[in-house]
């Protein structure tokens, strides 16, 4: 495996840097008598992009929710940007899920607009810039509902990124979408790390991120359980993934 | 953005798209008229007895209507998890819960706006204290409903059976109201009747419930 | 703990014989009435027993709301429950009444049809409780407490004002109207002793909760240390 550059602005090779931009202490998450996250503690610093790796029940989309703010900790706290309010960081999250969080029976343009207004943006001017910044074209008039499904991702991709969010966590975001777009999200998650921006995505396609991203995180049964600059050798992941990275 | 214009902007996508698919306008109106039509044949509208009950069967057709546009109050944002953008962004969870109360105010009013006419023509009803006072309860009475209706809706989001649900947590709740807006509409159709007292009753009820929707809407939206 | 349940069931035991008693035999018959009146020493003080138990859920329900205390959600719903079941005693005994003394059994007078109602606020709490997928159910029960028990006050006022506009018949007068002292007497005892049993009921319901509640708590500890082999879904 090849080691990857880091970006400019962190030169230390440190894996987490003074400022930490995400912190998770002692967090737990129990869903009755299920322990999705058991006693996490990590903190992530500031312009990186970090690849949240695992099987099925890891714990990786119960610790994006937890970081975001949808899934309450049962224990331990979680504290992004030196707050541990998180309604109050809201303008600097963005998120994206698998499902594509848009209402399909508007345009690209008209969600887009809807959703920058939630965070107080009045006028067309970023929302256009976020949907070309995906590859997507703002005339376009269709619904939602009638896009591929890789132009939904990324259209998805733009909701969350139109307001200039400092951090983005994104859950598979490339399930079920084709090379090229998945690509090309790969891109600009790439851009927005350059930026400065702070990346989470949580994927199962950790070969797309080969050479971009600066850490994998590697979690199993609610832990992480490594942390690595390199993409894990295939035998260190759980052979029941099932799926190969291709 | 202020509140205000959270609530106008999810207010204006709503009925945008309302208007666009005319989804739950159809339905509701179509239902709504079949319940005047079996109500018809339930309760004789020619009997001079049937102006007293008149009030009742008007109310309980609404009721039964609004259930179905309160059934899908939240229908488009279940479809792709919409709620979870919205909770992850600074928007105020009672811009949401306004937007909503207010998108259903209007569809409810427009059903009531379509049914009334018929159960006039059916029922041969004229009111006898001034007709105004008809659409002050109108009012009064299809924000209680409505109110109360959206937020029940957004819990019963969080159980099974989700469409049975909503009924049978709103319809208790609900009882001294439309007994109010019985009453209230019977005493001006006949004429006799404490139609002040169930004014009263109706705005201190409308009063109370939206300042306790208002202030517990954030804690439903966020229970996960 | 043991000791002190011990010592509360004896005095509801002892309370509740004595109440009986005192209501079924020691207290004067009725004049008009006859012997039916007696249930009224059922029906009152369970109407009263049953408001006393929805009071407790609603300012039970705020406090989980405020504290996300477990102790408050145990205490909400045995509180619920067991109001419920007074309730249903009033819904009943109401009726065996009514239909000796007026020969209808059921009458849309204010009190009955506002225990009625009370009834159904409480049960769909009860519904909404077991239906909501789990892990959410306290929240939302408390909310629809807290609207349930607001409720409660214009459910009274609509029926007080409903019942003036239509024929009732006309009530018993009430032990306070110049009646005997012995029947205020028997009616206090009663109170008392259902209070008193109300108390029990609701505190063993509390403890099986508390029980439950402790049981789901050690599985999800376990869990912490142990994982669970089998992904959950």
């Amino acid at each position: 495996m090849s080691f990857s550059p880091s970006p400019a602005n962190s030169s230390d090779g440190n894996l987490s840097p003074a400022a930490p931009v995400v912190a998770l202490s002692h967090v737990s998450k129990i869903f009755g008598r299920f322990a999705a996250l058991r006693d996490v503690s990590a903190e992530f610093g500031p312009g990186r992009l970090y690849a949240i790796l695992g099987d099925n029940g890891a714990g990786k989309t119960t610790m994006l929710r937890a970081m975001v703010g949808l899934a309450r900790p049962t224990r331990g706290t979680v504290t992004i940007l030196g707050c541990e309010d998180l309604r109050a960081v809201t303008p600097e999250i963005g998120y994206m899920a698998h499902p594509t969080l848009l209402y399909e029976e508007m345009s690209g343009m008209e969600n887009l607009r809807y959703f920058a207004a939630l965070y107080g943006i009045a006028n067309d001017q970023p929302c256009e810039q976020a949907m070309r910044g995906v590859g997507l074209d703002p005339g376009l008039s269709r619904r939602v509902g009638q896009y591929s499904q890789g132009m939904r991702q990324r259209l998805s991709l733009a909701r969350a990124l139109v307001h200039n969010p400092k951090i983005l966590f994104l859950d598979e975001p490339f399930s079920n979408v084709d090379v090229v777009s998945a690509r090309e999200m790969v891109r600009v998650l790439a851009n927005m790390r350059d930026q400065g921006k702070t990346v989470f995505i949580v994927t199962h396609q950790a070969s797309l991120l080969e050479g971009v991203a600066d850490e994998f995180v590697g979690m199993a049964a609610g832990q992480i359980i490594a942390r690595t600059r390199d993409l894990p050798l295939p035998q260190e992941r759980p052979a029941s993934a099932g799926r190969t990275s291709r | 953005m202020s509140m205000g214009a959270i609530t106008r902007v999810s207010l204006a996508k709503d009925l945008r798209l309302e208007w666009r698919s005319k989804d739950a306008i159809n339905s509701m109106v179509f239902f709504a008229l079949l319940v005047v039509v079996i109500f018809s044949f339930s309760f004789d509208p020619t009997a001079e007895e049937s102006r007293h009950i008149a009030g009742g069967i008007v109310w309980v057709a609404f009721l039964f209507a609004a259930v179905v546009a309160l059934n899908q109050t939240w229908a488009r944002e279940l479809r792709n998890q919409v709620l979870d953008a919205y909770r992850v962004s600074p928007a105020p969870a009672n811009s949401l819960f306004l937007s909503k109360a207010l998108g259903n105010f209007i569809f409810v009013a427009v059903l009531e706006a379509v049914m009334t006419p018929l159960f006039m023509v059916f029922y041969n009803l004229r009111s006898i204290g001034p007709a105004y006072e008809l659409a002050v309860v109108a009012v009064l009475a299809t924000w209680a409903l409505v109110v109360n209706g959206t937020f029940f809706a957004a819990m019963s989001i969080r159980t099974r059976s989700r469409e049975v649900m909503l009924p049978l947590i709103l319809f208790p709740i609900s009882i001294p109201a439309l007994l109010a807006m019985v009453s209230a509409t019977t005493a001006i159709l006949t004429g006799e009747g404490a139609f002040r007292f169930w004014m009263v009753l109706l705005a201190v009820y409308d009063v109370v419930f939206t300042t306790v929707c208002l202030l517990l809407f954030e804690t439903v939206l966020h229970a996960e | 703990m043991r000791r002190t349940f011990v010592i509360l069931a004896l005095l509801t035991f002892g309370l509740l014989t004595y109440a009986l008693y005192e209501g079924l035999v020691a207290a004067p018959t009725e004049q008009t009435m006859g012997e039916v009146q007696r249930i009224f020493y059922y029906h009152v003080p369970s109407a009263i027993t049953a408001f006393t138990l929805f009071l407790i859920n609603f300012a039970v329900s705020i406090v989980y709301l405020a504290r996300r205390s477990p102790r408050a959600d145990a205490l909400a719903v045995s509180t619920a429950e067991v109001g419920v079941v007074f309730c249903t005693v009033v819904l009943v005994t109401g009726p065996l009444w009514a239909r000796p003394v007026w020969g209808i059994w059921w009458t849309w007078d204010a009190r009955l049809t506002s225990t009625l109602l009370l009834w159904l606020i409480y049960v769909s709490y009860l519904i909404l409780r077991r239906y909501s997928t789990s892990g959410q159910t306290p929240v939302i029960a408390a909310v629809l407490a807290v609207f349930g028990f607001l409720d409660v006050p214009f459910v009274y006022l609509a029926n007080r004002l409903f019942r003036t506009q239509h024929p009732q018949p006309v009530y018993f007068g009430g032990p306070g109207s110049g009646a005997d002292p012995r029947m205020t007497y028997a009616l206090l005892m009663n109170m008392a002793a259902f209070f008193a049993f109300a108390a029990l009921v609701v505190w063993l319901r509390f403890r099986l909760e508390r029980a439950r509640q402790d049981f789901e708590e050690t599985q999800a500890l376990e869990s912490l240390i142990q994982p669970d082999v089998r992904s959950p879904r």
